[in-house]
């Protein structure tokens, strides 16, 4: 079956329960979609699906047929660039490995609401764990990304 | 888990192969080469730098980043001394060896840990940087024909007589000049310091060096590594602590597609798969007896109640003033609580991982996020077979055959600091195991992180304190405790440092102190937790001091100023911090808290919601470190926030507990790591200094738990004794 993988077409022949986290990994080596939990429970592993965020270890590769998948290496619309701007500018990142998931739900929140509250960006953002508890800055990127996007 | 009898060096060995290292600093310079590699020529000078003719400078860190910055810390300091333009830094992890890249700190072991890396690489990544500017001093001034005084040396560039060259264009001709002695070497005044103390500025894009890779989805971290072939292995571990395979039934999992190899090794049953969903469903599939005869039995209650009484009785003395215990009898009021800590689990992001590459009887390579590279190459060594004769006559492991790639590391909060060499122990037995036929990459998941063990101790401190007079006469702290040093190359037999740390060195002016440790046998597996005995010790000394000047009716801080006259940076951080806190607002509470560890001192105050149904939130965190010479503003900035958000974590809400000697918890949805709507806003503040710097890793997360406790005992009068406090006041 025949997956969009940051804008190109991949034939996915694998098992079907397969997650697409360990096909973007293993076999794309499309490694910026980072393992964390496999449980879906912190956010690590989050691309986006059709522009909205979802959790690569748990979500069959199979079921994302005809489907629009982008991950960090492919994150280029302009809320995607802003982030990583901002992430830049701030010096966000710590250990980094949660960061990209991080990027990509910053990214679906400020394409979906561009001017979030405090509130909207910690609820937008509350999903995605980051152990060296970058929060703070995480907090302040969305805001500068969001002035960035103007 | 179950602890396995797998190979850990020994202290013998460690001794052994620690060279000169141990014996104080060299800056190497004896190391000079220049090396083609493509169009770009590296040229080495010293072990620490390395000039390419593309003009750019690479750093070698002896130390890992997982984070904690490093990377731009240690490379700053020698950017700073030789001269450079930012834009030319570089880092790039140093390869395992001693008698080079030996941490000081660690008695000459490579080891990134204890808030080490800046404090124990100061004077030497200044020495390096000056000598290898001087070097490039010396070889502009041949190839201009001028005196090497006047030679201007300017972010990268020499320049004398109308003439210029860069660094790169002098690297090959400075690596010909002899090094400088150590001793005739001079440093920058720090009035002229264009680096060091600098703060982030995007504009001039100084920042973090691992910034844009990790932005980009570019840094290289050790799961990310995945050779051509190499097979995938999960192992299935005992799952009480102390358990052992009793008989396996590997049927089912062999039939799973991509299933390659399921082999038994000294840690478990290893399946090894093409990939990571045939490996996981392969374990899932293995059907194994464990043998539980010389197993756990107990649950985690039944081993405080255990740890308590032993606490009746005096333990090993870690510290006594005027009269000791006995100076807890007499005159006044005595107060006690248990203060009950549990077992935490580190968790970092990344799970834990490493990829070995055996070729048996001839060598091995190793891709790893590890802090002790060379423990970890002495381990697979001994492993392997790759052995050879000491100068002792003894075995010793034959380093030359087994390398150590150092990558990023997702994080680690010290557990990849292991004496065992764990991760590298089941790798290289699995690889043993089949002979080598492919790279194993050997992968963690959550669930194996949280049940495995190398918790932080689970532990108790009985707190008394006398109070006499509106005064703290008398204070006693006798703990019960796994000690995390004991069995490893690092016991010395003595009560150690990961179990008395921020007990024993109370700063308290109090007449009589009585601190002492019993140190408890468990199968339980621990090891240092970011903080390591500040995890425990800070909050048992920072909460029940507010306690106990509230019994004597004084104000907890006032009376900290009163006893800590004599630590005039406890006292500088303390004051900093609650001048900068400013005025309560209304409707809030608030706590603070002061500790000295690793070498800084750090006070936080915590303002803290109480709401009406007793839920609290701690709003606001003001915090002050002084952490000597500041080499990165920034960085000791989010040091200190990420260190607050991880003990902050930690005291709200992580327990791992075991029921009949298994862990009870699983992953991140039941041992759950702060989330943002729970963390605070921080401010730090730096309190000036000009004494040599020390860390920052570690010294954020000991206040921060006894902070907020204190806030919720102004409000509701109440001992905050046991651990995690919980959703309610």
């Amino acid at each position: 079956m025949k997956l969009t993988i940051n804008g190109k077409e991949q034939e996915y022949a694998g098992e079907e329960d397969r997650p697409l986290l360990w096909y973007l990994r293993e076999d794309l080596k499309l490694t910026g979609t980072k393992f964390g939990c496999g449980v879906a429970a912190c956010g690590a592993c989050t691309v986006l699906v059709d522009g909205a965020p979802m959790r690569a270890c748990v979500t069959p590769a199979a079921s994302l047929e005809g489907k629009k998948i982008t991950t960090i290496e492919g994150l280029d619309t302009p809320a995607g660039k802003a982030v990583q701007q901002a992430w830049t500018e701030l010096d966000v990142v710590q250990c980094g490995w949660c960061q990209s998931g991080q990027m990509l739900a910053a990214a679906a929140l400020l394409t979906e609401k561009p001017k979030p509250t405090e509130q909207e960006i910690t609820d937008g953002m509350n999903s995605n764990i980051c152990r060296c508890a970058t929060y703070q800055r995480i907090r302040g990127a969305v805001a500068r990304a969001s002035e960035i996007m103007g | 888990m179950p602890d396995t009898a797998t190979f850990s060096p020994s202290r013998r060995f460690v001794l052994a192969a620690i060279g000169v290292g141990a014996a104080g600093f060299a800056v190497g310079c004896d190391s000079r080469t220049a090396e083609a590699t493509g169009p770009v020529t590296l040229t080495t000078l010293g072990d620490y730098v390395r000039v390419g003719s593309d003009n750019t400078i690479t750093v070698y860190l002896r130390h890992i980043e997982f984070g904690q910055g490093v990377s731009t810390g240690l490379t700053t300091i020698v950017a700073e001394e030789i001269d450079a333009d930012w834009s030319q830094m570089r880092f790039e992890h140093s390869p395992a060896d001693n008698a080079k890249y030996g941490n000081p700190a660690f008695g000459g072991m490579m080891g990134t840990g204890g808030s080490t890396s800046i404090f124990s690489s100061w004077q030497q990544l200044r020495a390096a940087g000056a000598s290898a500017r001087e070097m490039l001093r010396q070889a502009a001034a041949k190839r201009f024909g001028v005196d090497a005084s006047d030679v201007l040396l300017v972010k990268g560039k020499a320049e004398a007589g109308g003439k210029s060259a860069t660094y790169g264009e002098l690297a090959v001709e400075a690596a010909a000049i002899t090094p400088p002695a150590v001793e005739s070497l001079t440093y920058k005044d720090a009035s002229a310091y264009e680096f060091i103390g600098k703060d982030r500025d995007p504009a001039k894009k100084f920042g973090r060096l691992d910034t844009p890779d990790k932005v980009n989805a570019k840094a290289a971290y050790a799961l990310d590594y995945a050779p051509e072939g190499a097979l995938t292995a999960l192992v299935a571990r005992s799952p009480k602590f102390g358990g052992k395979v009793g008989s396996v039934d590997d049927a089912a999992a062999k039939a799973i597609a991509g299933v390659t190899d399921v082999v038994q090794i000294p840690q478990g049953v290893a399946v090894l798969a093409t990939n990571f969903w045939a490996a996981k469903k392969g374990r899932d599939a293995l059907k194994i007896t464990w043998d539980d005869s010389a197993a756990e039995t107990r649950s985690t209650d039944a081993m405080i109640a255990d740890y308590k009484k032993l606490l009746a009785k005096p333990g090993l003395e870690a510290r006594k003033e005027g009269s000791g215990a006995a100076g807890l009898r007499g005159a006044g009021e005595i107060i006690t609580a248990d203060f009950e800590f549990p077992y935490l689990v580190h968790a970092p992001m990344e799970p834990l991982n490493c990829v070995i590459d055996y070729k048996p009887g001839v060598s091995a390579t190793i891709h790893s996020g590890s802090q002790m590279p060379t423990g970890d190459q002495m381990t697979a060594c001994f492993i392997l077979g790759f052995v050879t004769t000491g100068p002792d006559g003894k075995p010793a492991p034959d380093t030359s055959k087994v390398s150590v790639t150092t990558m990023l590391a997702g994080g680690s909060f010290g557990r990849r600091a292991t004496p065992d060499a764990d991760l590298v122990s089941e790798a290289a037995q699995i690889a043993k195991a089949v002979n080598g036929k492919a790279p194993i990459k050997l992968m963690w998941t959550r669930e194996d992180d949280v049940r495995s063990g190398k918790y932080r101790p689970m532990n108790v401190h009985r707190m008394t304190a006398r109070i006499n007079n509106g005064a703290i006469e008398a204070w006693g702290d006798r703990t019960a405790i796994q000690s995390i040093m004991a069995g490893t190359l690092f016991d010395t037999g003595a009560p150690d440092f990961s179990s008395i740390e921020g007990s024993n060195d109370i700063a308290y002016d109090i007449p009589n102190i009585s601190v002492d440790v019993h140190l408890v046998k468990n199968p339980v597996s621990v090891l240092w937790w970011r903080s390591v005995g500040h995890t425990h010790t800070a909050y048992a000394k920072e909460h029940f001091f507010d306690v106990a000047a509230r019994k004597a009716g004084k104000d907890p801080v006032e009376l900290r100023r009163t006893l800590l006259a004599k630590h005039p940076r406890q006292l500088a951080a303390l004051n900093l911090a609650v001048e900068k806190a400013g005025t309560l607002p209304a409707g809030k509470t608030r706590g603070v808290a002061v500790h000295h560890s690793f070498s800084s001192y750090v006070a936080e105050v915590a303002d803290v919601t109480v709401n009406a149904d007793g839920t609290f939130h701690v709003d606001r965190v003001v915090c002050a470190v002084d952490c000597g010479i500041v080499i990165n503003p920034d960085i000791v900035r989010s040091q200190m926030e990420g260190g607050i958000g991880y003990g902050l974590s930690a005291i709200l809400g992580e327990a791992l507990t075991i029921k009949d000697g298994a862990p009870v918890q699983t992953n991140f949805y039941d041992y759950p790591p702060l989330r943002m709507n729970q963390m605070p806003t921080v401010e730090v503040h730096i309190v000036p200094s000009t004494e040599p710097p020390t860390g920052v890793g570690e010294p954020g997360v000991p206040p921060i738990g006894p902070a907020v406790a204190n806030a919720l005992l102004a409000v509701t009068g109440k001992t905050y004794a046991k651990l995690p406090l919980g959703a309610k006041a």
